[in-house]
């Protein structure tokens, strides 16, 4: 079995917001929408301040509460690697799915469906990594298996400090940042 | 200082989400009402009160499914791939609330059906003699009969308590995410019909228990509204913030004073006064008490929204 996910290097990420342009040019997302987008998120008392910039995108959660809430089956975990897709015709546009995701990952696609992040599935299954992954100046951005132990992401996590976004929410994200 | 900035700005998503307008509230309120109002058909069936042909069951069925018909247009209207709607009765997903629904939806008809043509209203009767013959035939079978008043009473039961389930499943919305809520909206919503079939009933003992009906589940709404919030208060922190938003945030002004003074206390003292024949029977109080159960869901379907998870420690 495979799990993918992505480990995002904080260090690294400058918020150049390339990975957000990559992806709306690969998939074609509509004006005024993004799959992907950058958070700055400053904390601590001046001087003492720490930033972190992050690209964040759906989290393609191993417990994902989109799929359960789904009431067509249109919101679905991908054979190849727990993918969280969604099949534009089955969704109704009840956006159920939008509400129950802690992230607010998805949206509404102007042609009615709910619309997310896929992990550039079209790309996965030729071998190659996420547009934005792919196209990442800093080289901030890893895809690759969970599952497997000796692949980069694996190593990456445990090797360096992490954290993913609102574990408290139970949904077991798949993306995790290195800090 | 925390400060968070993104470049997100996605349609119906941010600042907070808002991806149902007036159309869930509305139909989550109609699903409530003709919820309660199964019910109490399904009671009096049950209690053989159908062959008195003054009895409000007779009008419940067929004014419930006209009522239920519109707050289904309105969940129609909400879809934003109406096309596909159809899609939802090719399966049945078993964790999905709303598949749940849209089926419970479906199986409703032929009971409030089957409790319509128990007693048929007067005016089909006389221009379709056809039915009055079904009819009468239907009540030779008494145990039939019971059978559906109970199932009436079940049916509605079911849909009263998926109207608030649909909800407290999201638990990606802190506000929402309570085991009470199946309790109040049913809670709600038969107070609502009780408010309702007391204004069309046409027999003043109907009117008088139904009344009385309506104060016992307007101070259980009380109760239940107070657990709901006691709830949230005892729970993490991101619940504590979505409770306070209905306790002193944006929706407070909505939720003390349309909420629980015009929609429960203030009908309430009404109908306690009319009960003890201290004042006469108006209209007034039920249709605070109907406003109120529809400005309820309002408030939770709106301030739920506003509510999401955030990282705990960006919290005041």
């Amino acid at each position: 079995m495979m799990r993918f996910g992505m480990v995002i290097d904080t260090k690294k990420c400058v918020g150049c917001m390339d990975c957000v342009v990559a992806c709306k040019t690969e998939n074609d997302v509509p004006e005024k929408l993004n799959r992907d987008w950058i958070v700055q998120d400053v904390r601590g008392k001046n001087p003492d301040l720490h930033m972190e910039i992050r690209t964040e995108r759906c989290n393609h959660c191993d417990n994902p509460p989109c799929v359960y809430c789904c009431p067509t089956g249109a919101s679905h975990v991908h054979d190849l690697g727990g993918i969280v897709l969604v099949t534009h015709d089955l969704c109704i546009g009840c956006k159920a799915c939008l509400a129950s995701c802690p992230y607010d990952a998805r949206f509404v696609h102007p042609e009615g469906y709910a619309d997310k992040c896929t992990f550039c599935v079209h790309r996965v299954e030729k071998g190659l990594d996420p547009a934005c992954v792919s196209v990442c100046p800093t080289h901030c951005m890893y895809f690759g298996d969970f599952d497997d132990p000796n692949s980069q992401v694996s190593k990456l996590l445990a090797s360096r400090k992490n954290h993913s976004l609102i574990p408290e929410a139970g949904t077991k994200p798949q993306i995790f940042y290195l800090v | 200082m925390n400060e968070y900035t993104t470049t997100r700005h996605n349609e119906l998503v941010d600042p907070s989400l808002h991806i149902w307008g007036w159309e869930i509230p509305v139909y989550l309120f109609i699903g409530g009402l003709v919820a309660g109002m199964m019910i109490i058909t399904g009671y009096f069936i049950f209690k053989g009160r159908y062959k008195d042909k003054a009895c409000v069951c007779r009008v419940l069925p067929l004014l419930g499914m006209i009522i239920l018909s519109a707050g289904m247009f309105a969940l129609f209207l909400d879809l934003e791939h109406k096309l596909y709607t159809w899609r939802l009765y090719l399966t049945f997903k078993v964790a999905s609330p709303m598949s749940w629904g849209a089926w419970i939806l479906i199986v409703v008809y032929p009971a409030m059906i089957a409790s319509f043509l128990i007693n048929v209203p007067e005016y089909f009767s006389k221009k379709f003699p056809w039915i009055d013959k079904i009819s009468e035939k239907l009540q030779q079978h008494k145990y039939a009969v019971k059978n559906i008043g109970v199932i009436n009473m079940l049916l509605g039961g079911l849909l009263g308590i998926y109207t608030g389930v649909l909800l407290s499943a999201l638990g990606a919305r802190p506000l929402w995410n309570s085991s009470m809520l199946w309790l109040l909206f049913l809670v709600s919503g038969l107070s609502a019909a009780s408010a309702f079939v007391h204004m069309v009933a046409k027999r003043v003992d109907e009117r008088e228990l139904l009344a009385k009906a309506d104060n016992g589940f307007l101070i259980l709404e009380i109760f239940v509204i107070g657990l709901f919030i006691i709830g949230m208060l005892t729970s993490t922190k991101v619940h504590i913030q979505s409770a306070l938003v209905l306790l002193s945030g944006i929706y407070a002004p909505a939720f003390w004073v349309f909420v629980l003074g015009l929609g429960i206390v203030i009908p309430l003292i009404i109908q306690l006064l009319a009960v003890n024949h201290k004042i006469k029977h108006t209209p007034i109080a039920p249709i605070m008490v109907i406003v109120g159960g529809l400005i309820l869901r309002y408030v939770i379907v709106y301030a739920g929204q506003y509510t999401r998870w955030v990282d705990a420690s960006l919290l005041p």
